[in-house]
Formats: structure tokens, sequence, C-alpha cells
């Protein structure tokens, strides 16, 4: 392979960009009518109140994606582009999304592990019994395996008591 | 074994009659350009990374003080904000023009549209310069510095924390885009881009537009979400 050819390869792969190139100051246009649209009817669904707060959040998401992803196609030419450079964008985002998707789930998922909620070691109370192992299960005491019933093994969770200091 | 023989002619033949343009471990313009393309696409990717923490946490925070956030984005004046949206919007558009003006050889073109795209840029800093002396008049600051008086919902403070590290942030990313305007200014003066070479304005602009983008987001999250 010589240098020559590829150079013809290259202008042979420009004359075919040339139509797109010579419409593409309209379009550039079109594009930024349509971005300013939408950022007016944001500005006044945001004096709208939707239902609840949600819906409001949900509305503007939706339209300022609507505006990325017009910029992304035809302002950074995503559209006309190599794939892999929207592989890369689309990835960014989609981790992007796994992070905030775990951390929101986290978050609404805690209510259970609130310190209310949880079994009170006493103060001065062995947290496991004599001997044994660190992480061996007791049970709780006011459960039935106090009793003498059914021995029940309840995790005896010290982080309560320790989160007094 | 003759593999290597070949390709340090190859070298040595190609350093004679080169393009100054083509780095020597690149076969062509194209190959070059792609290259330069997903270097700074993977930049764009964590660029996208370092706000999208503090789009979590500004998520997650809003979630923890709703009432909060909602009384503490009623200081922030929606009219500037629309307007800057507005002119980050149209310096997107100049940008995009500026790049194609260079790919089409249009030296004058160019230089004007990147002259617009800079302009636009200050009229927004000169609008946050605005806009941030305001807040800290009023005491509207972030963490311990927030001394805002009379208050009916408390907690405000942590809206402002991630206002002042979100816009921030974002400011900062526009002064270096202004910086890399004027380089593209001087490099055009120069006559550096023609229709085969035209990689550093071309990525200049997707880096301008990444900036536009975040704030696409900023401006409803910040300013109108209630």
């Amino acid at each position: 392979m010589t240098e020559t050819t590829e150079i013809q390869d290259h202008t042979h792969a420009h004359r075919a960009h040339a139509d797109h190139d010579k419409n593409a100051p309209k379009l550039y246009l079109g594009i930024l009518i349509i971005l300013l649209i939408l950022t007016c009817i944001t500005v006044a669904a945001s004096y709208v109140q939707f239902g609840s707060g949600m819906a409001n959040v949900a509305i503007a998401l939706t339209i300022a994606t609507i505006k990325a992803t017009l910029v992304a196609l035809f302002f950074m030419h995503l559209l006309h582009d190599r794939p892999m450079n929207s592989v890369i964008i689309v990835m960014a985002f989609a981790f992007l999304g796994l992070f905030l998707g775990f951390d929101y789930t986290d978050v609404a998922s805690r209510e259970a592990l609130l310190p209310a909620n949880l079994k009170v070691v006493k103060p001065g109370a062995p947290t496991s019994p004599p001997g044994a192992a660190p992480g061996t299960l007791i049970p709780a005491p006011g459960t039935p395996g106090a009793n003498g019933t059914t021995p029940s093994m309840t995790p005896a969770i010290p982080a309560p008591a320790e989160e007094h200091h | 074994m003759s593999e290597p023989a070949i390709a340090i002619e190859h070298g040595g033949h190609s350093h004679e009659e080169h393009d100054p343009h083509l780095q020597h471990h690149f076969a062509t313009y194209e190959q070059q350009f792609d290259a330069s393309k997903i270097g700074m696409w993977l930049f764009l990717a964590t660029e996208i990374l370092l706000f999208g923490g503090l789009f979590v946490g500004f998520g997650l925070m809003q979630g923890k003080f709703p009432d909060a956030f909602f009384a503490a984005h009623h200081h922030l004046d929606k009219n500037l904000g629309f307007l800057n949206t507005v002119v980050l919007l149209l310096s997107s558009y100049t940008m995009v023009m500026a790049v194609h003006s260079a790919k089409t050889e249009k030296r004058k073109q160019t230089m004007i549209f990147l002259l617009i795209t800079l302009t636009c840029a200050a009229i927004f800093l000169l609008v946050k310069y605005f806009e941030y002396s305001h807040k800290f008049h009023e005491g509207l600051l972030p963490g311990r510095f927030y001394h805002h008086h009379g208050d009916t919902v408390p907690n405000q403070f942590v809206f402002f924390s991630f206002y002042f590290m979100m816009t921030g942030l974002h400011g900062i990313h526009i002064l270096g885009g202004m910086a890399a305007i004027i380089w593209m200014c001087i490099k055009t003066k120069a006559g550096d881009f023609s229709r085969t070479h035209y990689t550093a304005i071309d990525l200049v602009g997707l880096y301008w537009h990444l900036v536009d983008l975040i704030w696409i987001y900023l401006f409803p999250l910040l300013y109108l979400i209630s």
C-alpha cells in the first residue's frame, strides 16, 4: 500500500461528505432553533404544577435529555461519526445510570435498617457468649430462644450501641 | 525476519516526503484523526463521570431535604439562568459553525464564529459573576459559611454547597474552553486549518459542546425544579 493511494482514498471519503457539508449550516441552525424552543418549554413547564413534584422533575429531565441528544448527534457529529465514539459516550452514561440506580435503591431501602428498627444490645452486655468465636450468632434477649423453646438464631447487632459515643 | 527491515525502510522513506501534519506512527490522516477523536471522547466520558458524581449527590440530598431544596432554589433567578442557557446554546451553534468553516477553508468566517463563541462565553461568566456576588451579599453560601437571615426552612446550606460546587466546576470548564478557543483563534490566524487538517478545532468543538450539554442538565435541576 503506497501513501498516494491512501491519500486518494481520503479525498474520496471527503467527496462523499461534501454533500452533507453543503447542507450542514442549515441543519445546525435548525437544531439551534429546536434547542431554544425546548428551553422555552422547560421554563414554561416549571411554572405549572403537574401532579406530584416528581412529575415536574421527570418532564424537565426528559426535555434536557432530548436537548442533550440533539447536541450530541448533530453538533458533536455522532450521527455521521464512527460508531466507536458513540459506544464510548453511551457507556459513560450507562455507568452513570448504574451509579445513580444503585445509590438511589440503596438509600430508598435503608428504612428497614434504621437504628430504631434494630434490637438494642444493653450497654455492658457481652455481644457474644464468652469463648465463642467472633461472628457467631447468639439468641437475642426476649426471643423464644431465651425461654428455652427453640434456639432461634438472631444476629446480635452491636452497631447501635457503638454509635452512642 | 524481513518484516522489521521493511518497516525501517518504510519509516525512512516516509521521513523524506512526509506531510508535517501526519505523525510517523499513523498510516493515514484518517487514522490519525480518528485516534485523536477517540482520545477526546474518552476524556469527555471521564468528564461525564466527574459531573455525574455531583449530580448523584445532588439527587440524594434533594431526596433527604426536599423542603430545604425547594426553599433554596427560590433564591436563584430563573431569568438569569434562562439567559445563560440561551447564550450557551448560541455559543454551541457558533462553535459548530466555526468548525464547519475551518473544514471548508473559510478562514475569515472561522475567525468570526470563534470570536462570537468567545463573546458568548464571556457573557455567560459575567452573568454568573452577578449571580454569585448577589449570593455572597445575601450570605447564601455553601456549608458553614451560610449566614442568610430570616430562613423559615432549615438546611438550605446543603443546596448552596451543591450549587457552588456544580456551577463553579462548570465555570472553570468555561474558562478552560475560552483558553482553548483563544488558542484556536491563533491557529486560525496562522492558517493552520484546511480541508484535511482540522483536528484541533474539531476537538475543541467537542469539548465546548460537552460544557453546553452539562449546563443543559444543570439549568433545570438547579433553577427550575420545585
